[in-house]
């Protein structure tokens, strides 16, 4: 968990819920089925041309629009390993906490250069990302946080 | 403390709290509603064996009702038997309405209640004065197992409208203008208070519908300071108290402010793609239609249904248009026959279905073809969102959609009014 490593996967602004997991698939329940419709309202063939471990490189108010915690299963289900954006939605942000996948708001995220297609390498203790050889430092998520992503999640919490 | 804070104060038993603050509050309601059968899992997988408060929680099948497929059937089957065996009694089946809408005329929703929903726009409720956020599957099934749940103490953007709407111009159209000019992530995590001399003139169903499409800002919650109005509005549903103090007191301090000329506003739509596409209807007039919904938490009450009556009556709905009108809960749909909208509608060609979220969410009861413009008054246009990810929506008022049925394409409500 320290140290996550895969391919950048870029989207724009307002990217909502609805294209991160659209509302005909709602009636779902099983994780692996819900995998595969991930992003498909932003972009039909993420999931035949996504490589488990990517990370999603967004904009601002990713995860805006309705509540559906599918959108976060999806990511998860998917293989999305984090996802950095400008800012996110309430809604959304508070699920990736509760399911464990890592959400990093770096509003300045323009100045870091990240491209589509890009090797990425996030460590989320120390706040850094690495890409194409450059070395950026976020401040990293509250401690809380991070050892409820390093525990899986708050289900763990209550597990044990 | 503004009104808000102290609801949050209170039901955390705390004297006083500030922005930014985290608190963990006793929930007063909790609903879930049938697309969240994962609450149902994720309660179990936390180690749940009984709900904390089975009164205290709703279950209302409104977006996938009735079921349109055996798994949504299923789904429905599996809550049915989770509510039976946890002692819930306030499960809203198939046909009662939209769940924000359920919750305030079954009186679950007082001034200074604090309602959590597994629903985006359970900001709705702020506009009777009370705290309402919705949340996903997780943290509903933290609620139903421990009763409470964590918050942020929000900022509050503070919106002032003044002045009298011109003829044609509903709440709709209002919201929409303010989404537009200051952009759907404008108020992330905030709480959105609405006052003014156009708010207090707004009949109570109108100020729903500006706190229902906050959350198009990316509100947590929405807020309206409660008067006469709101308590004869309640007093129908058998609220007569706040069930916490709810006053801002004279010192607080919004975070922002922004005022707006409510009589300069026109008849607005949002353009297919995002709510923020900010546009004059009288500017995209002529636009072709294939099909127009009237309906939703957002579109769907007794006055928006009235509206389009008294619009449509004797006219009929263009021949290349399909009108869908979808009451936002049986209560409406009740009183629409009772005043007899409901036959006048139907008599201009529009087609009733069942109270509920309808195609609002592209599950059923009407979702759009590729190619294909819809007019809705609903609250959200995304790519998909409706159906096939090649229609276009465009979000507008009932007075807006019901003009525009008469002629199959985008039409001002102003123009018809001047004849």
């Amino acid at each position: 968990m320290n140290t996550i490593h895969g391919l950048i996967y870029k989207f724009g602004n307002n990217i909502d819920t609805d294209q991160i997991y659209p509302g005909r698939y709602l009636e779902l329940t099983e994780p692996d089925e819900i995998g595969q419709h991930a992003m498909e309202g932003a972009d039909p063939t993420f999931h035949s041309r996504f490589v488990k471990g990517g990370v999603i490189v967004a904009g601002t108010n990713f995860g805006c629009g309705s509540s559906r915690e599918h959108a976060v299963i999806a990511l998860k289900n998917a293989g999305v390993s984090a996802v950095i954006a400008k800012s996110f939605a309430r809604i959304f942000y508070r699920n990736c906490i509760n399911l464990a996948l890592p959400a990093i708001m770096i509003p300045e995220l323009d100045d870091y250069r990240l491209a589509e297609g890009d090797d990425i390498e996030i460590n989320l203790f120390a706040g850094t990302i690495k890409s194409s050889g450059i070395l950026h430092n976020f401040p990293p998520l509250p401690e809380n946080i991070l050892e409820l992503i390093e525990k899986g999640g708050v289900f763990a919490l209550y597990k044990s | 403390m503004h009104a808000i804070e102290k609801i949050l104060a209170q039901a955390s038993g705390k004297s006083s709290v500030t922005a930014g603050e985290i608190v963990t509050a006793e929930v007063d309601v909790g609903e879930v509603n049938d697309l969240y059968l994962q609450v149902v899992k994720s309660f179990y997988e936390l180690g749940g064996t009984r709900v904390a408060h089975p009164e205290r929680i709703t279950f209302v099948f409104d977006h996938y009702s009735p079921a349109p497929s055996i798994k949504a059937a299923d789904n429905h089957k599996q809550m049915r038997e989770f509510c039976a065996k946890m002692g819930i009694e306030a499960l809203f089946d198939i046909g009662k309405g939209v769940c924000h809408q359920v919750l305030i005329e079954n009186g679950f929703v007082a001034p200074g209640s604090l309602v959590v929903e597994t629903d985006s726009h359970t900001t709705t409720l702020g506009a009777l004065g009370a705290f309402g956020t919705g949340v996903g599957a997780t943290d509903m099934a933290l609620i139903l197992r421990n009763g409470s749940l964590w918050f942020r103490v929000p900022e509050v953007m503070h919106i002032v409208f003044d002045g009298a709407l011109k003829p044609g111009v509903m709440a709709k159209d209002l919201i929409l203008h303010v989404i537009g000019v200051l952009k759907q992530d404008a108020a992330i995590y905030k709480c959105v208070e609405f006052s003014g001399s156009t708010v207090s003139a707004l009949p109570v169903e109108e100020r729903l519908v500006l706190c229902n499409m906050s959350v198009e800002m990316g509100a947590k919650c929405a807020y309206i300071q409660p008067d006469q109005k709101t308590w004869d509005y309640l007093a129908k549903y058998g609220i007569t108290h706040a069930v916490r103090d709810v006053s801002t007191d004279p010192d607080y301090r919004y975070s922002e402010e922004h005022h707006f000329d409510a009589s300069a506003i026109e008849p607005s739509a949002a353009l297919p793609g995002s709510v923020d596409n900010l546009a004059l209807v009288k500017d995209q007039s002529g636009t072709h239609i294939d099909q127009i919904f009237i309906g939703t938490c957002t579109g769907g009450r007794l006055n928006d249904i009235k509206i389009a009556a008294e619009i449509l009556k004797g006219k009929k709905v263009a021949k290349d248009t399909r009108l869908i009108i979808i009451p936002a809960s049986e209560v409406v749909f009740k009183e629409a026959l009772a005043q007899g909208y409901v036959q006048t509608l139907v008599e201009s060609g529009a087609v009733f279905s069942t109270p509920g979220c309808g195609p609002c969410l592209g599950a059923h009861e009407g979702v759009i073809a590729s190619g294909e413009v819809c007019l809705t008054t609903s609250s959200r246009n995304f790519p998909g969102r409706m159906g096939s990810t090649d229609g276009k929506i465009y979000v507008v008022s009932p007075a807006t959609a019901a003009a525009s049925a008469i002629s199959g394409t985008i039409t001002n409500p102003r123009s018809l009014l001047k004849k």
